[in-house]
């Protein structure tokens, strides 16, 4: 009871990157309240989940295994998840800002009418103060957020309501394993109690999913683009310096929105956040959403024909010049001095 | 046969041309400098909506957008495109809602709406970027929700094909109507405004925006119908009040700050030859790259 749920995604019996990182924060969170880290994994054949969020320390694992929930479908998960919480009564509840966690979480606090906060940068434990009920609420997550935007942060709380719940993007948290040897309860559920053949109302026809091609956040140089780089042609000098120094392409969101980029590629509020080695960020002006994205950057490059460029702001080096002339010299010059 | 399709769409702040005087000088959010537009995604909505009705005998598109009085703006918007009325929800009862409190209210107008085939709304908000509300009003409902649609593939009698652009890919997913369908920015662009029909809705109005213009017009409205846009408010729909605005929110504000980056000590350069290839020295003697 009171404890921390994290619902698991899961693609071909693999638990999802945003899963583990947010088992991770779970683990956190719960040292904090001194309470329990649990998990919930929908699916069929889930007998190899235990093994993959054991060691990120949760202390039971919800098994809900059944054909049907496989692939993902609104309603069911939705039961489940709504009956399971009306038993077990966890007080926070997090899951990824996917596209199965936005379809899912809504649906769950608006049956449960709890409080639900999307796409959650940053969560804590805190205090928080009703003054016009003169009430103090101990021991509340702060939900952590942009708006507007990205101009605002937001810390948002669920005072009454519970679960107090979450979504947060994938690669927003960090993953870390609590104890390789840890091996916590796994509970296997009556899907008959909590799930009725009626919720199997959508039927998913034909489905194709990819693996990511784009592997950003583990790329510890990353070569990136904005509505500045112009054509889809000048874009494709950035593969080329990306090839050249090892590393991957990003962009803005003005470029994928232009279609100079793929979505996959698109760093920021909207996209991934990365934090690699160096970013090199070419014609890109540094909007909010943008910068929020790629700040925690060891060392960041802004190549910009505008000298005033809001991204000069955060820059280790600022280049002022066009990406035409400056991409192809430094290609010219890393491979000239590295052996 | 009739067959009901409603838009949920909502007025925004643009916050995607946020300029230098977008903040105030205390940090706060001057909304008078951003332009409210249409969002984005419930245009694309409004555009598979349209798409429904071309294909449909006797079918009906009304726009259903909960807001200030200046919001009947954009159910005018629709009418331009092709939509055939629309419905202001508007009142202080409504204030500080959050998107479950949202969600209560355009379900209790939807409800007070009759039989509804169809509502169709766009997957998120630019101003807030949740995607919640379309979700919470399907529950509130009682209705399937296909979200992150990018087409409507076919409907033939009650069921629909609808195709979904997810992260890392499409799925195709098959419903019996009634449900709610969530429209992604992928999706196909809103047609623009039709000539005829901006000039036959032009003067389209709430009772609220007839009253400011004053009764000139009176007997214009009386004789074309069709450019009443209705305006409810919260005495107009079967509610109950707890579910409402700031009390049927449960998610509270605690702090807003506005986001100021630290600027860092950072070295200019030019294009130039030299500094290039000094930079890229630097960069390799001190293991960042190579």
């Amino acid at each position: 009871m009171n404890n921390i749920i994290v619902y698991l995604e899961i693609e071909d019996g693999i638990v999802g990157d945003v899963s583990l990182e947010l088992l991770t924060k779970g683990r956190t969170l719960s040292d904090q309240l001194k309470c329990k880290l649990e998990a919930v994994a929908a699916g069929c054949q889930l007998d190899k989940i235990g093994a993959q969020v054991f060691p990120f320390g949760v202390d039971t694992l919800y098994l809900a295994d059944d054909k049907r929930l496989t692939p993902y479908t609104t309603l069911p998960h939705t039961s489940l998840l709504v009956n399971l919480f009306k038993e077990e009564k966890p007080q926070i509840v997090l899951m990824g800002a996917t596209s199965i966690g936005r379809d899912l979480g809504p649906r769950v606090s608006s049956a449960l009418f709890s409080g639900l906060t999307a796409d959650c940068t940053s969560l804590e434990i805190g205090t928080y103060e009703d003054k016009k009920q003169g009430k103090v609420y101990e021991n509340l997550l702060y939900q952590i957020r942009p708006a507007f935007g990205g101009n605002i942060v937001a810390t948002i709380v669920n005072p009454d309501c519970r679960p107090q719940m979450a979504t947060v993007r994938e690669g927003v948290m960090k993953k870390e394993i609590r104890d390789e040897k840890f091996v916590g309860k796994t509970k296997k559920l009556d899907l008959s109690k909590y799930i009725s053949d009626m919720d199997f109302v959508i039927e998913v026809i034909e489905r194709h999913i990819e693996k990511s091609k784009v592997n950003l956040k583990a790329a510890p140089i990353i070569v990136s683009g904005g509505y500045g780089m112009g054509s889809a042609e000048n874009f494709k000098m950035l593969y080329d310096l990306a090839a050249v120094l090892g590393g991957e392409v990003g962009a803005s969101r003005a470029a994928v929105d232009s279609g100079m980029a793929e979505h996959e590629r698109q760093i920021g509020q909207t996209g991934t956040t990365v934090r690699p080695k160096l970013y090199i960020a070419c014609g890109i002006s540094g909007q909010i959403q943008h910068i929020a994205g790629m700040q925690e950057s060891a060392m960041i490059i802004a190549i910009n024909n505008d000298p005033q460029a809001p991204i000069n702001q955060i820059a280790d080096y600022i280049i002022t010049g066009t990406v035409e002339e400056v991409i192809p010299k430094m290609i010219q010059y890393y491979k000239k001095n590295s052996k | 046969m009739s067959f009901k399709i409603v838009v949920l769409a909502k007025q925004v702040p643009d916050t995607r041309n946020v300029g230098k005087d977008a903040m105030k000088a205390d940090g706060t959010v001057n909304r008078a400098a951003l332009p409210a537009i249409y969002n984005p995604e419930d245009l694309n909505a409004l555009e598979q909506a349209l798409r429904l009705k071309s294909k449909i005998e006797g079918a009906t598109v009304h726009v259903l957008t909960m807001g200030p009085a200046r919001a009947a703006e954009i159910i005018r918007e629709s009418m331009y495109r092709g939509a055939d009325g629309g419905y202001l929800l508007s009142g202080r009862e409504f204030a500080g809602s959050d998107t479950l409190a949202t969600s209560y209210a355009l379900a209790c107008a939807i409800r007070k709406m009759g039989k509804v085939d169809i509502i169709v709304c766009g997957r998120q908000a630019i101003d807030g970027d949740t995607a919640q509300v379309g979700p919470q009003v399907a529950e509130k409902l009682g209705l399937p929700q296909i979200t992150y649609a990018e087409e409507i593939l076919d409907l033939s009698g009650n069921v629909i094909t609808i195709k979904r652009r997810l992260e890392r890919g499409v799925e195709v997913v098959k419903g019996t109507l009634p449900l709610v369908v969530t429209v992604n920015g992928s999706a196909a662009n809103c047609r623009p405004r039709h000539a005829k029909l901006t000039l036959k809705y032009k003067r389209a109005a709430t009772p609220t925006e007839k009253q400011i213009a004053g009764s000139d017009y009176t007997d214009l409205y009386d004789a074309r119908p069709y450019l009443n846009i209705n305006e409810w408010g919260v005495s107009d729909i079967d509610h109950d009040i707890k579910w409402l605005g700031l009390s049927g929110s449960p998610t509270k504000v605690k702090q807003i700050e506005s986001v100021v980056f630290t600027a860092k000590e950072s070295k200019r350069l030019t294009a130039s030859n030299e500094e290039m290839e000094d930079l890229m020295k630097e960069l390799i003697a001190n293991h960042t790259i190579g």
